[in-house]
């Protein structure tokens, strides 16, 4: 593979992820809100619509960003990123 | 040795320094414990945490004093993953999240959670569209993005003004927050507050500029996180058993706070009958007020001359009266004196003491009820403007240049990704823990306040309502010598500070509280007064106006400017202009609507140019500030809402607007030239070592 093939196969592959990552960030943010009576029906540590907005949400989005911090560093090793330092 | 190397020792020599630092600090505390115990005063005890810290975070700005441009603009680009984020955490977290957050939630329930919400769901933007890609740019601002990836001095400019009025906007409200802690742990005066917090922020920025900042930062989140867990820890120990109050909160004291909740609103029980009993009384103030104003605005100035003649006549009589109490009395002539002067303030009085008194005549909003409204239309108002707000500090979040400049500081890209994660587990931290803290003061209060005889109040009740009345104010209306709930007014802001007396912790807890406060105030300030300054300095002046400054002529400039800017900031606060929950929403949606629409397309969308960047910023600024203007009633236009949304969410509209604008912007103009196009791949993709088969691997 040239080195332009493997820049598009890396930033599809970035793209890709980002886009999947962004969909869950949109669902739970506003999924759980929207629907935040339903959920209060639902006891988890407390009634569940209370407790995403409390809690849940925040573990989802650090699970997330932690997930995706580690994905893309190994894309970078994947694809032989020379460590861009300084 | 190599870069790595080099690196993995400064991270061991780091976090040796703080691991001294944090358990110094404990000695501190400690050490102050024993004076309170030998009976120092409370006063000085007030003193020695404000100073000592202030002192502190001083000395290490002046360790990391520093005159080169790379350690004052980005610290030298070598703080570790871990360390940046709790710098960020700091610099993130301000007054309105250590001081604010927990009261919004305890007067508010569930819709408070907005901002949990919208203040850690924004780092999945910044992750995943921002974080590291600035960090691959690597240069010193924000707006020095915006003229590189977009050509020309008008985006740079642009995106200067916008990052100073979003920061001053956010300013303002540290300043303030530095201002009320202050004065209220020393008894300082309000405006000596102000400077005394100021001069800790300068003396740390004005030497060491982000090198100096990042290490005070990372001590400031210590001390914060220290001082918000420790006495709710305490508290939840007290009525849960537990000391994980991130979960007792919700399965031991949230399941009694509803049960009370049905049980005051239930008006066959006795404690709901007795909360009637105060209810009908407020509902007949709410009468009494209609009539005042529906006389007022057909009597005007005489209605209110006649009203005074009316209450002067029921003093003398009640003073000739030898039945009336002295009581009746003192309520008479309060009443006279509270006769307005003229028609408007009157007007603007009787009107908000009719929206307080209203609001205390209603039932008890349930804690964990979301929306909670009369009807199903109000509800929908109320879920629509949750999401809206939810959005804007989310995007806000990713567009605040202060917070986006931190990302410049790593070593790496991959250590910026990884940096997001540890920012957002650090505020994560103190996140978690507000929405159990207001639960546990909700139990408190429902439990040990009310159903309470009035000469029996715990000491914190009557300590803070001698503070001040907007804070907590407590009076027996219907006269049965009970506390009941709709007796009591309690103002979000004490809730925090107020727990290590409600927990029956010493003083000296109450003192390293408000150090936190403090050091969440001042570490804010820090950042933000820094990226105003720079962007003065390293925008305008070197980028715009002298190229080819010396480096010292720079970094002078650059502090003179931080010095002009802070007095500023600090003449303003003293103005006290509006709300503080207000300035901070306005500084998100602004910053929302003016970077993020550019910056994301900057590197998303190759075809984004200059003239969309220019529209898209000016567009999403335009439509923000006016629908501001037009609705805030600070500004007195008062227009009629777009689709119920609160003016705290202006950059629900600003933020369409300035993708709109990039977007047609760069449709209608041609494509950015070779050049920019090649920087953007640039920021996109890692260097790629040449021939390298991945399959090989």
């Amino acid at each position: 593979m040239n080195r332009d093939d493997r820049r598009q196969a890396y930033w599809r592959r970035t793209l890709r992820l980002t886009a999947v990552l962004l969909a869950v960030w949109f669902a739970v943010t506003f999924g759980s809100s929207w629907f935040a009576i339903e959920l209060n029906r639902i006891d988890f540590i407390g009634p569940l619509g209370y407790y995403m907005g409390a809690q849940g949400a925040l573990i989802i989005y650090v699970v997330l960003i932690w997930y995706y911090a580690r994905r893309m560093n190994a894309l970078d090793d994947e694809y032989g990123a020379a460590e861009d330092d300084e | 040795m190599t870069s790595a190397r080099r690196h993995s020792t400064f991270f061991r020599q780091l976090r040796r320094y703080y691991v001294v630092y944090t358990l110094g600090f404990i000695a501190f505390v400690a050490a102050a414990g024993a004076l309170e115990m030998i009976g120092v005063p409370q006063k000085f005890l007030g003193y020695l945490f404000v100073f000592a810290t202030i002192l502190l975070y001083a000395s290490i700005g002046f360790m990391s004093k520093t005159a080169d441009v790379s350690e004052y603009y980005v610290a030298g680009r070598r703080v570790p993953a871990v360390f940046n984020g709790m710098a960020t955490a700091a610099d993130w977290m301000s007054a309105a999240s250590f001081i604010g957050m927990a009261g919004t939630l305890y007067v508010s329930g569930h819709d408070g959670l907005a901002f949990i919400m919208g203040w850690t769901g924004g780092y999945c933007l910044v992750a995943l569209f921002l974080a590291p890609y600035l960090r691959r740019f690597g240069q010193f601002t924000i707006p020095d993005f915006l003229g590189a990836r977009y050509g020309g001095n008008i985006p740079r400019l642009i995106g200067v003004s916008a990052a100073i009025l979003c920061s001053f906007t956010y300013v303002i409200a540290q300043i303030y927050g530095v201002g009320i802690i202050t004065s209220r742990f020393t008894g300082m005066e309000f405006t000596i507050g102000v400077f005394v917090g100021l001069a800790g922020i300068l003396v740390c920025s004005f030497l060491g500029g982000m090198k100096a900042v990042t290490w005070t930062q990372v001590a400031q989140y210590i001390i914060l996180i220290v001082a918000y867990s420790i006495p709710v820890v305490w508290l939840s120990v007290k009525h849960t058993g537990s000391p994980v109050p991130q979960i007792s909160a919700y399965t031991t004291a949230l399941p009694k706070v509803t049960a009370l909740e049905k049980e005051f609103n239930d008006k066959a029980s006795p404690k709901g009958e007795r909360e009637e009993s105060v209810r009908v009384i407020l509902r007949q103030r709410v009468a009494e007020l209609d009539a005042d104003l529906a006389a007022l605005e057909s009597g005007g100035e005489a209605f209110l001359a006649a009203e005074k003649k009316r209450r002067a006549a029921r003093v003398a009589r009640l003073k000739t009266d030898p039945e009336a109490s002295p009581r009746t009395i003192r309520m008479a002539e309060q009443a006279l004196r509270d006769v307005p002067t003229d028609p408007d303030e009157a007007r603007v009085r009787w009107n908000r003491a009719r929206v307080e008194a209203e609001a205390r005549a209603a039932p008890v909003r349930p804690h964990a009820e979301p929306f909670a409204a009369n009807d199903e239309e109000s509800r929908y108002v109320a879920k629509k403007n949750f999401l809206a707000l939810v959005f804007c500090l989310m995007v806000g979040t990713a567009g605040l240049p202060h917070l986006l400049a931190r990302f410049y500081t790593t070593p790496s890209v991959s250590e910026a990704r990884r940096s997001v994660f540890w920012s957002l587990l650090f505020i994560s931290l103190l996140y978690f823990t507000a929405p159990a803290l207001a639960i546990l003061v909700k139990y408190e209060v429902y439990n040990n306040v009310v159903g309470t005889a009035f000469m029996q109040l715990p000491a914190w009740v009557s300590n803070w309502a001698a503070v001040d009345k907007t804070l907590m104010s407590i009076t027996d209306l219907n006269r049965d010598g009970i506390v009941q709930l709709a007796e009591v007014t309690i103002g979000g802001d004490m809730i925090v500070l107020a727990t290590p007396e409600i927990a029956g912790l010493p003083y000296v807890i109450t003192g390293l509280v408000a150090a936190g406060g403090l050091a969440a105030a001042l570490s804010t300030a820090d950042g933000l007064l820094l990226t105003i300054a720079n962007a003065l300095s390293h925008d305008v002046y070197y980028k715009m106006i002298d190229p080819n400054a010396a480096t010292t002529r720079r970094l002078v400039i650059s502090k003179a400017l931080l010095l002009v800017v802070a007095l500023t900031a600090a003449w303003v606060t003293l103005l006290k202009p509006g709300n503080i929950l207000f300035l901070v929403g306005a500084a998100f949606s602004l910053a929302a609507a003016s970077f993020f629409p550019s910056l994301v397309l900057g590197i998303f969308w190759k075809r984004a140019n200059r003239l969309g960047a220019v529209l898209g910023m000016t567009a999403g600024l335009g439509i923000t500030i006016c629908y501001m203007v037009m609705t805030y009633d600070f500004f007195g236009i008062n227009a009629p809402l777009w689709w119920d949304i609160k003016p705290i969410a202006a950059g629900i509209f600003g933020i369409p607007a300035g993708f709109i604008g990039v977007i047609v912007g760069s449709l209608v103009s041609p494509a950015p030239s070779l050049e920019i196009q090649a920087m953007v791949d640039r920021v996109r993709y890692p260097e790629l070592v040449d021939d390298y088969d991945p399959r090989a691997v």
